[in-house]
């Protein structure tokens, strides 16, 4: 079946593409494009079409930091709940984390993922393996082996790799595999006990402060070992401005160091924590101000490659809970796409820099084969009306889980058609 | 007259209409203890519930006669707390007791934020009797109380507040409740005891504790909680002892009519040498005599009751 997308205003940064056209899909393939309208009328006659009038067209939304909790954590979500919390975003693929139970860290968990995934999975699924056994920092994990069985990067994210040596060889034994190493960084001695940002906020609270220094001093540590590497790191959810200004310098002396930012980081401080929200407690924790100021500067000049969202889904009996006993994690998929809008309406970014860091930017740093819509690519397509504005409402997330600080937030712009390889996988009616 | 509030959760958002209502009330409610006959009806017919989830036995007792002083069926339950503990069985247990129509809840817990957590599950007042290292906002009324019986007014009064601020919900309560009260408070600690950004809660630091008790008109001593502390914020008890103990030789420079706290309970040659504990500048057996009356006050107020200087 032919499928034309039409009217909307299409925008492909990887492709330099901003304007108004019509795409033709065939066989999950965008086969052409013309200027709108441009397509022989019996062509629009035959083929099943979606109307974007007043609406924007990008290559599918790509997020390299989900965690879709299966195997292990069902009741928190699973593959299935959290690809379609994905498409209702406008995301077409995610990376998900290995922080499952089992861990991601051999060649039959990826494969078991990559099976469940093509089972029930309505996006692109991608999977990222642990950098150590069992995350517990000592012994790296079948890096190769799961190389070979289609992992697009390596992390022990929710923990950091603490000691220096296991870190320097994981990053001169993933070079060999051309695959960057994702780097949640947190200095644990730092943070021990701790459930949100040292400062007032905390202070006031009476909760034990997790200092930016934590994740400072990490970024800095990974810095210093890509020289003598010359390994890729890629700083996960990165939240303190001292490490945006460390990847800045880090970048201008040639390093191969990438970063990206969950939206709460841009968005929210450590205010919003007050009345013991637990659903504002995630690691690394929301900010103060100033945090927030040079995260938008680090987002404006490229320092910060991409955006990200952590989706970290908890069970509403993980968060109903004193803040300190409350898990870490927020769900993000669905919020994302408004909230990166917000960046633009700013005029932090411009529409075609938010796109590009959803979009061609993952694509290029992970080297998929995604995040553009030339001619023969895989018609992974995101439709939005950016101007849509909602009330959020958790009780109406489609992710399993319903832990999000936005609740209750006017929010602008939304995904209205979600397509995978020309299949439509989300359409709002 | 009423509180303007339903709940007791901290002092922070106190106004200082409530604070003078409380510690008007707690007056009168202080003279019944001293009768032969020390129990009023005020509260016949209601129930108290002290849910201590940490251990406690001064404030759990003094919240107790206070009930049982104004006629109420006071019932007490613990449990101990530990981390691992998750607050979902601190929900459900309030949710059991709301079940049972209590009137008012007393709540301590080792997890700062407990008792508001509480506050939202439950329909009756909560009366926050310590969570954490957040707030304990009865201590610092009977505080303030003690403070205004010995001083006449609290206004213009200079506080020095000595110890483990960090951890401490002793402070914090007082430094929200001497600042709506137009006291100046200075705390004095090693760096290693200060939490971040103390100073924009409105109040000077210091590192010495002789200087800074110079014009200062009442000290609080605070416990160091060996127990609590993780990194070693200090390299050994004499070591501290040496410069945050109150002894005689620290008091030298002070003014005549200071005035010394601690709300128990005390380690000696820690936080105060003994003979100040049990000097006349000492008020700590006064303290613990206005608790009862603050409790009395408080649970009096908010349910409902009629404030007793408004005859």
């Amino acid at each position: 079946m032919k499928r034309i997308i039409k009217n909307g205003r299409v925008i492909d940064p990887a492709n330099k593409v901003d304007g108004f056209f019509d795409l033709l899909i065939e066989k999950g393939r965008i086969s052409a494009i013309e200027p709108k309208g441009g397509f022989a009328p019996e062509l629009y006659e035959k083929s099943s079409i979606i109307d974007a009038e007043n609406q924007i067209v990008t290559p599918g939304l790509i997020d390299m930091h989900v965690h879709f909790r299966e195997p292990g954590f069902e009741y928190k979500e699973t593959i299935e709940s959290g690809c379609r919390s994905a498409a209702v975003g406008g995301f077409t693929t995610v990376a998900v984390m290995p922080n499952t139970n089992p861990v991601i860290d051999n060649r039959s968990i990826v494969e078991w993922v990559n099976a469940r995934s093509r089972e029930t999975g309505s996006v692109n699924v991608l999977v990222i393996g642990a950098i150590t056994k069992g995350l517990k920092g000592e012994q790296l994990s079948d890096m190769a082996d799961m190389s070979e069985a289609g992992v697009v990067g390596f992390s022990d994210d929710g923990r950091p790799v603490m000691d220096s040596g296991v870190m320097r060889r994981a990053l001169e034994y993933a070079k060999m595999l051309d695959l960057p190493l994702i780097q949640h960084s947190e200095v644990l001695d730092l943070t021990k006990g701790g459930s949100m940002n040292e400062g007032f906020v905390a202070t006031e609270l009476g909760l034990k402060g997790m200092p930016v220094a934590a994740e400072d001093i990490m970024v800095a540590r990974d810095i210093s070992l890509l020289v003598p590497t010359g390994g890729h790191v890629h700083v996960a959810h990165i939240s303190s401005g001292n490490s945006v200004d460390l990847v800045r310098d880090a970048k201008a002396k040639g390093l191969k160091i990438t970063c990206e930012v969950a939206p709460h980081h841009f968005i929210l401080t450590d205010e919003a924590v007050r009345g013991y929200n637990t659903d504002a407690k995630m690691s690394p924790p929301l900010r103060t101000q100033n945090d927030v100021d040079r995260i938008k500067q680090g987002l404006a000049d490229d320092t910060i490659d991409i955006i990200a969202t952590d989706h970290a889904p908890h069970h509403a009996m993980d968060k109903a809970t004193t803040f300190d006993c409350a898990c870490f994690g927020i769900v993000g998929l669905e919020t994302a796409l408004p909230l990166t809008l917000n960046m633009v309406r700013e005029k932090v970014l411009t529409l075609n820099k938010a796109i590009e860091k959803l979009t061609s930017r993952p694509a290029e740093i992970f080297k998929l084969d995604r995040g553009t819509l030339g001619v023969g690519k895989i018609a992974d397509i995101t439709i939005f009306d950016p101007d849509r504005e909602y009330i959020m409402d958790n009780s109406k997330l489609s992710s399993l889980s319903k832990n999000s600080p936005f609740d209750g937030w006017t929010l602008k712009g939304k995904a209205t058609h979600t397509l995978v390889a020309g299949k439509l996988v989300y359409s709002e009616k | 007259m009423r509180l303007s509030v339903k709940n007791l959760l901290g002092t922070r958002d106190l106004p200082r209409k409530d604070i003078e209502t409380i510690l008007n009330s707690a007056l009168s409610f202080r003279e019944l203890s001293t009768r032969p006959i020390k129990k009023a009806p005020a509260l016949r017919g209601k129930t108290v519930v002290n849910l201590f989830f940490e251990p406690s036995t001064r404030t759990r007792t003094s919240f107790e006669i206070a009930g049982k002083r104004l006629s109420a069926d006071v019932i007490n339950i613990s449990g101990s707390t530990s981390s691992t503990v998750k607050g979902e069985n601190l929900i459900d247990s309030a949710r059991v007791l709301e079940a049972m129509s209590p009137d008012i809840m007393i709540v301590r817990h080792s997890s700062s934020g407990a008792a508001e957590l509480i506050s939202k599950h439950v329909q009756c007042p909560v009366i926050n009797a310590g969570d954490g290292s957040h707030e304990h906002p009865t201590q610092a009324l009977l505080d303030l109380m003690t403070l205004r019986d010995h001083k006449g007014s609290l206004e213009g009064l200079k506080a020095v507040i000595v110890g483990d601020i960090t951890n401490s919900r002793v402070a914090r309560s007082n430094i929200y409740a001497m600042n709506t009260m137009g006291m100046s408070v200075t705390v004095v600690a090693p760096p290693t005891l200060l939490p971040a950004k103390i100073e924009q809660m409105g109040v000077s630091v210091s590192y010495n504790l002789q200087s800074s008790l110079k014009d200062a008109d009442v000290v609080m001593m605070l416990r160091i909680q060996t127990e609590r502390q993780d990194g070693s914020p200090f390299p050994n008890l004499r070591e501290y002892a040496n410069l945050f103990c109150l002894t005689s030789e620290k008091l030298r420079d002070a003014k005549e009519d200071l005035l010394v706290m601690h709300p128990g309970p005390v380690n000696r040659g820690v936080e105060i040498a003994m003979d100040v504990m049990e000097g006349s500048r000492s008020l700590i057996l006064n303290q613990v005599t206005n608790g009862v009356a603050v409790r009395m006050a408080l649970m009096y107020l908010l349910l409902g009751g009629k404030d007793e200087t408004d005859h």
